[in-house]
């Protein structure tokens, strides 16, 4: 069940490149997927479009109750905004919102691909499946080390963590097209999630398909409400039906099938 | 004071359901509806202080998807839904029309006559009188009589004295006053403007037509936010309002909007 409450920030702190705000949320916690996000509103008065954010971690019972940490690239207006909110601000958040990661219903090895701050909404993922017993291995990218997103708890529980930046400031310099086949290769993976810039989806689906496995890519496009209603996140895909239709990356997304996108007209 | 969700800003109805009582409004305008499916382009909205601004491409997916994946839910619901529909000729109207009358628990029709460049979009062009009067008249020759009609003008203050009064002349039940202003996104693509930002003109649209047609009933949009807005368009002249890009930045906004209005009366 989709909520919108005014939600207090219960902490904020800078961890490289992002801003990494703990939001208490009982009721999104209650209900929410690996893959969910949320979406938060500007109270300027000016601002009308929602942001939407992914969920890094999610705590049904800490020191602050029950809390969702969202990862936040401060480059924006709204992101700017969120990232210098102090311990005690409140904001109006919607969540979770969207279609979530489907999980495979035995203990399959599966690969977690994420490039800069999107990588976040794999590691609730992470602890899922972990927590279903399969073999989970990590490969994390991004332009430098600074963008590589925090997350120990996770790294600790997986079979392998590869990491690449193109400056090879951290980890092989390198892109997650070319890390790829190795990481498939070493992990066995039958699964591969991913979220990432949508290039570098494009190059998980085209690769994940030709060495056999299937891939869910979570996509990240402007999404000016986050919750259907506008239909200004357009994505050309292919349905279940074999007809390619323009369907939302809010509502009917932002997880689909790698293989189900018309990369091309993206 | 009625409340409507105003085209293209609701969804499928679904997505705001958990928002708002659809049940109880005066009706759920659809995104407006054309034969064949017309594809949108990407970037499509950005903001601009008080309002968004959208690319008008009319992309929606047909009417025959819309009757099979989106109409029945509203009609289970019991939601008092309207069609909103235009078509690239007078016989594409007409044949919208006639498709998406036969559908169980619709309440009626809104055509959509407030597009600023028809030709542009291989639109029917229904801006000038005449224009507007013969869209009028093949919809009414297809609508049953068990169904209402809406007819959307827009907010061009300089025409809609004479467009108003042509489709006065023919008939409709109400006519749709104000919405989006022509605008253009940041990379050149032909859009419209919409949010509070535009409320004032509106205001001006609803005044204009009321100023022509003292007794017609008249249906105010743009730039609703609240209860007090609502007001502004009935002292204006209009019976109901539609709230639209309120709802992208707050869905619960309608909800809010008439619990204000309550308190009020």
């Amino acid at each position: 069940m989709t909520l919108q409450a005014t939600a207090d920030v219960r902490a904020s702190e800078r961890i490289g490149a992002f801003q990494h705000v703990t939001l208490a949320a009982p009721g999104v916690v209650e209900t929410f997927r690996p893959g969910n996000f949320v979406s938060i509103a500007l109270h300027d008065g000016s601002h009308l479009s929602r942001r939407s954010f992914w969920v890094h971690r999610v705590r049904s019972s800490s020191s602050s109750g029950a809390t969702i940490d969202i990862v936040v690239r401060p480059t924006g207006v709204g992101s700017s905004w969120l990232a210098g909110l102090g311990v005690g601000a409140s904001v109006d958040l919607i969540g979770p919102l969207g279609r979530p990661f489907a999980q495979p219903k035995q203990a399959v090895p599966c690969l977690l691909v994420g490039e800069g701050y999107a990588a976040a909404s794999l590691f609730p993922l992470a602890e899922r499946l972990v927590e279903r017993g399969c073999p989970v291995s990590l490969l994390l990218a991004a332009d430098t080390a600074a963008e590589v997103i925090d997350g120990l708890d996770v790294r600790r529980s997986a079979e392998a963590v590869t990491i690449v930046t193109a400056d090879g400031s951290m980890g092989a310099q390198g892109t997650i097209a070319q890390a790829l086949p190795g990481a498939l290769q070493r992990s066995g993976a039958s699964v591969v999630y991913a979220a990432a810039p949508a290039a570098s989806l494009h190059a998980v689906a085209g690769i994940s398909e030709q060495h056999g496995a299937w891939s869910q890519v979570a996509l990240e496009v402007p999404q000016p409400c986050g919750t259907g209603l506008c239909h200004g996140c357009i994505v050309p895909a292919v349905g279940e039906d074999a007809i390619a239709h323009r369907v939302r990356a809010c509502a009917e997304g932002p997880v689909f099938r790698g293989d189900r996108i018309q990369w091309g007209l993206l | 004071m009625t409340l409507y969700v105003a085209s293209g800003c609701g969804g499928t109805g679904r997505e705001l359901a958990p928002y708002a009582d659809l049940g109880a409004l005066g009706g759920f305008v659809t995104r407006t509806l054309t034969l064949d499916p017309r594809r949108g382009s990407r970037l499509r909205i950005s903001e601009s202080p008080g309002g968004l601004v959208r690319a008008h491409l009319l992309q929606n997916p047909g009417v025959d998807r819309f009757l099979t994946h989106e109409m029945p839910w509203l009609a289970q619901q019991g939601v008092p839904t309207w069609a909103s529909v235009t078509g690239a000729s007078l016989d594409d109207i007409a044949a919208v029309v006639r498709r998406v009358a036969t559908a169980p628990g619709l309440t009626g029709i809104e055509l959509n006559l407030a597009v600023d460049d028809p030709a542009a979009l291989r639109l029917h062009d229904g801006s000038t009188p005449k224009g507007a009067a013969a869209a009028v008249r093949v919809v009414l020759d297809a609508l049953p009589d068990n169904l209402g009609l809406h007819v959307k003008l827009g907010a061009d203050v300089r025409r809609l004295p004479a467009l108003a009064r042509a489709v006065a002349e023919v008939g409709a039940d109400a006519l749709v006053v104000g919405g989006a202003l022509p605008a253009s996104l940041p990379n050149g693509t032909p859009a419209e403007l919409s949010g509070p930002a535009i409320l004032p003109t509106a205001l001006r649209a609803v005044r204009a037509v009321r100023d022509e047609l003292p007794e017609f009933p008249l249906i105010g949009v743009g730039g609703v936010t609240s209860a007090a807005d609502a007001r502004a368009f009935e002292a204006a002249g209009a019976f109901a309002v539609q709230v639209g890009t309120a709802l992208l930045h707050d869905p619960s906004t309608l909800a809010r909007i008439t619990a204000e209005l309550e308190e009020q009366s």
